[in-house]
């Protein structure tokens, strides 16, 4: 193993964790702390790459611009399905089943509704620096990996001090622990888990828009996301930022390794199988007690 | 001394970096009625969890019936004879008065080793006269939702008899009942006592406890601090200091 | 009705079913009855699972590809007739679903829902990097023409999936009338309350794994012989997944009838679209389906039935 291989591939994981990052955030908020087991947010992802794909295919609009357009979009989309959740599901009792499969219902409607849209060919975004690679002696950049991850951790940074810092945000971060505590705050626990929701999908917004630089995308690429994004989630214990950060760079960098030394076709298994082995061994995370 | 029923040693217990259990011992005699009592967040009901296996214990251990409990768990404990109550009832929503009934009788008292197999009409003759003991005689095609507050609460210590215990654990089974009810559950509890059957009681209705106890133990901040005659413990003073006097 | 007598109606049903298709003398009843047939033993397997216990399975896709590449493997290696096979298909995948529940299932729910995920990817994944059977390419199964007795391959195989279908209904009805069925309710209502009970839950839950692994594993052996050639997209598909869960829900979750309804009528639906309009719209109305039944109708079927089905039938005491 040469050093000039074993730092880029370093590096490369550390990019492509960036990105995970990204894609997790969603989930974090969602599983972590509100206790919804969204299995659908890799399909919005997608659905946030085709909306970028439109926007820069018709207007010629920067993809990450094209995210940011649609931000209030997926808040707003995302308000209407934990509005629905509530009432179908959360409201009715703690019964699991029937809330899992109509996100799994939902994934599938996304994936079907694109396909018959767009069909299953790639698609991809231009923009100026997408075939660029910054050199820096012996490791190289790639634009289309750095930007994406300096504009994830942009992203991350943002929410932890909107979750940490602003009233709603505790409120958010208190939802989890305390229902009891949240009323005492006069905060209406229905009204912030609305919130957090939309927040959570509106992620999905700028993720889809960063993996559409990273990669060309057909509508069932996301099947592919919803291992890695779980098992960052738990890797990096639930309903934390900085763990799912955490979380996200060591599966990029697992993944970068295996993909550099055994071959591309293995690299779903990693995540998978990482999965599989910290649920079975360190249910809590990592980092967790 | 004579052989004790539960005989726990130095049990203790922590989340992260709250202790809720510091090392509790007590025994308890078979045919004793033991009144448990705190404040909120003493560890009663850890204690209760980690007794009925719900909860590993870190540090000690609890020994029932002549036998070391470290490495069972609680369906297992259930089957040697300890039987809990919920302290919000857990009834199982899809399933019959009777059923929720059938499920101890089958799955507990069927499992002991060496005890025979109820018949299907021994199973219903059960249920039935469970169902008499706590005053839900007729009610056994009913639907948990069908019940009353305090039905659901006899229906929970039903379903805890229905195991053939020797250690009943009722965990705040009177909360947000009516005086004539609590009243109504107290004399449940000691006519099940009176069929020899051991019973700790963990509440918070001062009247409730005084009237059923014959010995009272007080957990305060995980730790163990009276242990005695009804009469005595509540006028300790450092009882009063930590809990009567909040 | 004992369950031997059960089993005896069902059979009798299903050689009926049998000789109408013959009768019927197309061998396109029997490509499609097969493809039915083949759901009604899916969902079935899924609602032992996630009907009885409440364990949402999102990997039967997986267990119905050990299946089919149990067959592949043992084509090659050693050639077996296919009632051998389903057995061989069973026994591998309900080892995997008895190795990813005992993972797992001492976990929340959601966590093993999400681990069955997970497992479809790493087995597909191996599927994919493994050569003998076939690897990304795929593998050809030749199927001889002829079955004696029977007559042609198609029916042989449809027979196959006519008894699998009746063999796990009758399972899954036995289980329901059983001590286990009453268990696997408990675990599905509150598990906390059915250990105090006595109630094992790790073992039941495990036991219902194993079971409706095996079962899904068996009604993917026929299927490369069915298909001819194999390839993991196909043995891995997401409309297996899909539909192992959207028949129950759709059907009713909480007795036998439920997976059968649904699975006759999604299924019977779905050969229907996918000649008249494309696959890919018949797969939409499918997750429509899904998501509009668990909003509204949370029951299914059955339960929509039941209030107009008069009296409300006893349930019967178990053993």
């Amino acid at each position: 193993m040469t050093a000039d291989l074993f730092v880029n591939a370093l590096v490369a994981g550390m990019l492509l964790g960036g990105f995970y990052a990204a894609v997790t955030v969603g989930i974090s908020i969602a599983f972590g702390i509100l206790d919804i087991v969204n299995i659908a947010h890799p399909g919005f992802v997608i659905l946030g790459s085709y909306i970028a794909y439109m926007m820069n295919a018709r207007f010629g609009i920067d993809p990450i611009v094209a995210g940011i357009l649609a931000l209030p979009v997926f808040y707003l989309l995302g308000a209407a399905i934990y509005q629905i959740y509530y009432h179908s599901f959360e409201k009715r009792g703690p019964e699991a089943l029937r809330g899992l499969a109509f996100f799994f219902g939902l994934l599938f409607i996304t994936e079907v509704t694109l396909i018959l849209a767009f069909g299953v060919d790639y698609r991809y975004v231009q923009a100026a620096y997408i075939d660029r690679t910054v050199n820096l002696r012996l490791v190289h950049l790639p634009l289309r990996m750095l930007v994406p991850c300096l504009f994830s951790l942009l992203m991350l940074a943002l929410l932890q001090l909107y979750l940490t810092r602003t009233f709603t945000g505790r409120a958010i971060m208190a939802v989890a622990q305390d229902q009891l505590a949240l009323r005492l705050m006069a905060a209406d626990p229905v009204r912030i888990k609305r919130i957090a929701f939309g927040i959570s999908i509106a992620t999905a917004a700028m993720a889809g828009a960063f993996l559409i630089i990273i990669q060309p995308v057909e509508p069932s690429v996301g099947r592919e996301y919803i291992g890695r994004v779980f098992a960052i989630c738990v890797l990096g214990g639930l309903g934390s930022l900085p763990g799912t950060l955490i979380g996200a760079m060591l599966l990029g960098v697992v993944e970068s390794f295996t993909a550099t030394f055994y071959g591309p076709s293995w690299a779903p298994a990693v995540s998978f199988g990482l999965l599989l082995a910290t649920l079975a061994f360190r249910p809590a995370g990592l980092l967790g007690r | 001394m004579t052989a004790q029923l539960l005989e726990v040693d130095g049990l203790g217990k922590r989340f992260g970096g709250f202790v809720a259990l510091d090392g509790v011992d007590l025994s308890i005699a078979p045919g004793e009625r033991v009144g448990l009592i705190g404040p909120n967040g003493s560890g009663k009901s850890t204690l209760v969890n980690c007794l009925c296996g719900t909860l590993a214990n870190e540090t000690g251990s609890v020994r029932f019936d002549g036998r070391d409990l470290s490495g069972l768990v609680a369906h297992q404990r259930t089957r040697l004879g300890m039987a809990r109550s919920f302290q919000l009832p857990r009834p199982f929503p899809s399933m019959t008065v009777g059923d929720n009934l059938r499920i101890p009788l089958l799955y507990a008292v069927n499992a002991r080793p060496g005890a025979a197999h109820l018949s299907v009409a021994e199973t219903r003759e059960r249920c039935a006269e469970l169902l008499g003991l706590v005053g839900l005689a007729g009610r056994v095609h009913d639907y948990p939702r069908d019940l009353t507050q305090v039905d659901m609460r006899k229906l929970e210590l039903a379903r805890a008899m229905a195991s053939d215990p020797k250690l009943l654990i009722a965990d705040e089974a009177m909360a947000g009942l009516s005086h004539s009810e609590v009243s109504d559950i107290v004399a449940l509890l000691v006519r099940l006592n009176e069929r020899g059957i051991t019973v700790i009681l963990i509440e918070h209705i001062m009247r409730a406890v005084m009237s059923f106890s014959q010995r009272l133990v007080v957990l305060v901040s995980g730790k163990k601090i009276a242990d005695g005659r009804p009469d005595e413990v509540i006028r300790d003073a450092e009882v009063e200091r930590a809990y009567l006097g909040q | 009705m004992r369950w031997w007598t059960f089993l005896l109606a069902c059979s009798a049903v299903a050689a009926a079913v049998f000789f109408a298709a013959c009768w019927l003398a197309n061998d396109y009843y029997f490509f499609a009855g097969y493809t039915v047939l083949q759901f009604v033993v899916l969902a079935t397997a899924w609602n032992i699972l996630g009907g009885y216990c409440g364990y949402v399975n999102f990997g039967s896709a997986a267990f119905f590809a050990v299946g089919a590449y149990t067959t592949v493997f043992f084509h090659k290696a050693l050639p077996l007739p296919i009632p051998a096979l389903v057995l061989l298909a069973g026994i591998a995948s309900g080892l995997i679903g008895l190795g990813t529940g005992y993972l797992t299932l001492r976990l929340r729910g959601a966590f093993f829902s999400i681990a069955t995920l997970a497992l479809a990817v790493v087995l597909q994944t191996l599927v994919v990097n493994w050569n003998y059977v076939g690897g990304s390419r795929g593998a050809y199964v030749v199927r001889p023409n002829e079955v004696a007795l029977i007559g042609s391959y198609v029916q042989y195989l449809f027979l196959i999936m006519l008894a699998l279908a009746v063999g796990a209904l009758a399972v899954a009805r036995a289980i329901e009338r059983s001590r286990l069925g009453f268990g696997f309710a408990t675990i599905r209502d509150d598990e906390l309350a059915a250990e105090a009970s006595g109630v094992p839950t790790l073992k039941l839950k495990l036991i219902a794994t194993t079971l409706s692994g095996a079962l899904m594993g068996m009604a993917g052996a026929p299927f490369p012989y069915y298909i001819g050639y194999l390839e993991p997209a196909s043995a891995f598909g997401l409309p297996y997944a899909v539909n192992a869960i959207a028949m129950p829900m759709i059907g009713g979750t909480t007795s036998w009838v439920g997976p059968l309804i649904g699975a006759l009528l999604l299924g019977t639906l779905q050969q229907v679209a996918t000649v008249t309009i494309s696959s890919a719209v018949n797969l939409l109305l499918v997750g429509l389906l899904l998501v509009g039944f668990v909003i509204v109708a949370p029951k299914g079927i059955v339960g929509l039935v039941q209030p107009y089905w008069g009296r409300k039938r006893k349930r019967a005491e178990p053993p």
